[in-house]
C-alpha cells in the first residue's frame, strides 16, 4: 500500500475508531454496570457515580448472597463444557483423520450428516429429550448435558478438523518411513506435530460454543446440580424480593467473560483460521 | 486448488506439496487393502457418525411420535393418541402463526444487515495494512468469544427504562424520550433484539466473507480496474460473483442461526409484546406447561422449517452445499 496520504490516516483512524466502539461498546457497558452501587441503577449514566466492587463480593464472597448459586453454575459450566469438548474433539479427531486420510465411501455421508446437525433447530430436540431424560433419570446431571451438547460441539469439530487434516502433507509421512522410522514413529514425529494446532483449535471452537449454549440449560436442568452459567443468568433472583439483582448479573457475567475474551485475544489467529476454513474451502 | 485464508499459519506451510504426488500410497491398490482402508476409515468415523445421529435422529423421530398424541404431563392418564390433533390445533392457532411471522422478520432483517455490515468491516480488514487488520480482526473477534445470554443483558441494561442511559443519550433522536420504554411496544422491542443479535453475529460472518475476498484473484480485479472499471462495477462484476461460495454460506448459516433464536428473546422480552419467537414458543409449550404431544408438534414443524429454508436457499444459489463447505 505504500505511504499513506494525511487524509488516507486519518480515514483510516476513523475507521478503526469505529470499528472498536462497535465491538467493545456492549462489554464497556456491562462492565460499567457491574461496578455501580445498586442505589446507583438508575440513575442513567454510562459509568457509575461511585466505583463499588460490591455486586463482585455478592458472587464471589465466602458470604456473598448469590455465591452458592454462581460458584455451582461456574462450575457445572465448566465441567460439562470440558467433557463435551474433550468426547467431541477425541472423536472427531478420529473421524477427520480418517476422512482426510483414507479411501473409504460413506465419507461424504458423514460430512453431510454433520452439515445436517449443525442447522439442526435445537429446541426441535429438547422436547423429547426432556421427556427421556425425566424418564431414564439423566434430568439436571452432568451427562445429561453433555450428550446434548455434542450435538452442538461434534458437527463444527468435523468440519474444523477435516478442513485442517487436508492440508497436512501426508507424504512426510512416508518419507520418515523411508528414513528408517517405523509405521508408529513416522506418525508421531510427522504428522502429530502438523495436526496439533488443528486439534488445539477446534477444541477452543467447541468449547466456546458448548459455553454459550443456552436452551438446552435452562430446559434439562432445574437445580444447582447441572445447571450451567447462562442458564443462572437467567434465574438469578436478587438478594431480596424487593432489590434488582442487576448489578449481580453483570458481575457475573463479566466473571465468565473475561477469562473467554482473553482465550479469543490469544488465540485469535488460530481460531480465526478454524473458522473460516471449516466454513469456506474451495 | 487450496486455499489461502486469512492468516492460516500451519497450513501455509503444506499448501505446495498438497495434492501433488500420486494417489496416496503410490503402491497399486489391491481390493483387499481397498476393503481394510474402507474398514478402518468406517471404525474410526463410525463413533462420531452413531453419536452425530444418536443425539439429533433419534430425538427428532422421538419427537414426530410424540406428536401424534394427548399427552400432557401434568394430567398423565390422560394420554391418547390423536393422529394429527396437534397440528391441527398449532396450525389454527394464530398464536402459532403469529410467532412464525416475527421469527421470519428477524431472520430476513438480521440477515440483511449483517451482509452488508459484514461486508462492509470484510473490506475494511481486507484493503487494512496488516498492523491495523490484525487489531480490527481481534477487536471484531470479542462479541463472537462473548455468551449470547451476556451479551442480551447488556444491550436490555443500556435500553430498559429503569437502568439504562440510551435514552439520555439519544433524547435529540425524535421518537426518542427519557420516558420511552423500549421494552413495551413490538417493533422497539424487535429493534433491541435484532440489534443484539447483530452485533454478536456480524462478527462471524464477515470472518467468512473475508475469508471469501482473499480468494478473488487479485490480477482479475486489478485487469478490471486498468480497463476503467469503476469501483462498483469491479464489486458486481468481478468480487461477488468470485465470492458467490462464501457468501451463500455465510447467508445460509446465519438465516438458519437467526431462525432459531431465543437466548436474546428470553432475557429481553420473554415473548411480550408479540415478540414470541417460534423456539420460545416450543420452549414454553412443552418445558413450560409439560405439553409435551403439542410441543412435540412445534418441534416437527420448526424443524421442517428449517428444511423449507434450506430447500429455498440451494434453489435461489443453485451450490451444492457440500461442495461450497469443502467437499469436493
Amino acid at each position: 500500500m505504500g505511504a499513506m496520504s494525511g487524509r488516507q490516516k486519518i480515514a483510516w483512524a476513523a475507521i478503526t475508531l469505529a470499528v472498536l466502539v462497535y465491538a467493545l461498546f456492549p462489554v464497556a457497558s456491562i462492565l460499567a454496570t457491574s461496578f455501580k452501587l445498586s442505589s446507583d441503577l438508575n440513575s442513567g449514566t454510562f459509568l457509575p457515580t461511585t466505583w463499588t466492587l460490591g455486586n463482585y463480593r455478592e458472587i464471589l464472597a465466602p458470604d456473598g448472597s448469590a455465591q452458592d448459586l454462581f460458584l455451582s453454575s461456574l462450575r457445572n459450566s465448566v465441567g460439562i463444557s470440558l467433557i463435551a469438548t474433550a468426547i467431541s474433539v477425541v472423536l472427531s479427531t478420529l473421524a477427520a483423520y480418517a476422512i482426510a486420510r483414507l479411501q473409504f465411501p460413506g465419507r461424504k455421508l458423514i460430512l453431510t450428516t454433520a452439515l445436517a446437525v449443525s442447522i439442526f433447530p435445537v429446541i426441535s430436540i429438547v422436547t423429547p429429550l426432556f421427556n427421556l431424560w425425566r424418564s431414564i433419570g439423566l434430568y439436571d446431571t452432568w451427562p445429561g448435558l453433555v450428550i446434548p451438547y455434542l450435538s452442538l460441539t461434534l458437527p463444527i469439530s468435523i468440519w474444523t478438523l477435516t478442513a485442517f487434516f487436508r492440508q497436512i502433507p501426508w507424504e512426510l509421512e512416508q518419507a520418515a518411513q523411508v528414513d528408517g522410522a517405523t509405521t508408529w514413529q513416522a506418525f508421531r514425529k510427522a504428522i502429530v506435530p502438523l495436526a496439533a494446532p488443528g486439534v488445539f483449535t477446534t477444541a477452543l471452537i467447541a468449547f466456546f460454543i458448548a459455553w454459550n449454549d443456552f436452551v438446552y440449560g435452562i430446559s434439562l436442568t432445574s437445580t444447582e446440580a447441572a445447571r450451567p452459567v447462562p442458564a443462572a443468568l437467567a434465574f438469578f433472583a436478587g438478594a431480596s424480593q424487593f432489590e434488582e439483582p442487576t448489578g449481580a448479573i453483570s458481575a457475573a457475567a463479566v466473571v465468565v467473560t473475561v477469562p473467554v475474551v482473553v482465550l479469543v485475544l490469544l488465540f485469535q489467529r488460530q481460531i480465526v483460521s478454524g473458522l473460516t476454513q471449516g466454513a469456506v474451502k474451495g | 486448488m487450496s486455499t489461502e485464508v486469512t492468516g492460516a499459519t500451519a497450513a501455509a506451510a503444506s499448501r505446495s506439496t498438497r495434492g501433488a504426488g500420486p494417489e496416496r500410497s503410490g503402491k497399486p491398490r489391491r481390493s483387499d487393502r481397498a476393503r481394510a482402508e474402507a474398514r478402518l476409515g468406517w471404525l474410526l468415523a463410525g463413533p462420531a457418525f452413531v453419536v452425530m445421529l444418536a443425539v439429533t435422529a433419534y430425538p427428532i423421530l422421538q419427537a414426530l411420535y410424540e406428536s401424534l398424541f394427548r399427552n400432557r404431563l401434568t394430567a398423565p392418564d390422560d394420554r391418547a393418541f390423536i393422529g394429527l390433533g396437534n397440528y391441527a390445533v398449532i396450525l389454527t392457532d394464530p398464536v402459532f402463526w403469529g410467532s412464525l411471522l416475527v421469527t421470519t422478520i428477524i431472520m430476513l432483517v438480521t440477515v440483511a444487515i449483517e451482509l452488508v455490515l459484514g461486508f462492509a468491516l470484510a473490506l475494511v480488514m481486507h484493503r487494512a495494512v496488516t498492523r491495523l487488520r490484525g487489531l480490527l480482526r481481534t477487536a471484531i473477534l470479542v462479541p463472537y468469544g462473548i455468551i449470547t445470554v451476556v451479551s442480551a443483558f447488556a444491550w436490555f441494561y443500556a435500553f430498559a427504562i429503569d437502568s439504562g442511559y440510551v435514552n439520555q443519550w439519544f433524547d435529540w433522536v425524535p421518537g426518542i424520550d427519557e420516558n420511552l420504554n423500549w421494552f413495551a411496544g413490538t417493533g422497539t422491542s424487535l429493534f433491541v433484539i435484532i440489534a443484539s443479535e447483530v452485533w454478536k453475529t456480524t462478527p462471524f460472518i464477515s470472518l467468512l466473507l473475508l475469508a471469501g475476498l482473499a480468494q478473488v484473484p487479485g490480477d482479475l480485479e486489478e485487469a478490471a480496474q486498468v480497463d476503467g472499471a469503476t469501483w462498483w462495477q469491479r464489486m458486481k462484476r468481478v468480487v461477488l460473483p468470485n465470492m458467490k461460495a462464501a457468501i451463500m454460506v455465510a447467508v445460509l448459516f446465519r438465516a438458519l442461526d437467526a431462525f432459531r433464536i431465543f437466548d436474546n428473546v428470553f432475557i429481553m422480552t420473554n415473548g411480550a409484546n408479540n415478540t414470541t419467537v417460534l423456539s420460545l414458543l416450543a420452549y414454553r409449550t412443552s418445558i413450560g406447561r409439560l405439553e409435551i404431544g403439542l410441543g412435540s408438534a412445534i418441534s416437527v414443524l420448526l424443524f421442517v422449517c428449517v428444511l423449507i429454508i434450506c430447500f429455498i436457499a440451494i434453489k435461489i444459489f443453485k451450490v451444492d452445499l457440500a461442495g461450497a463447505r469443502g467437499d469436493r
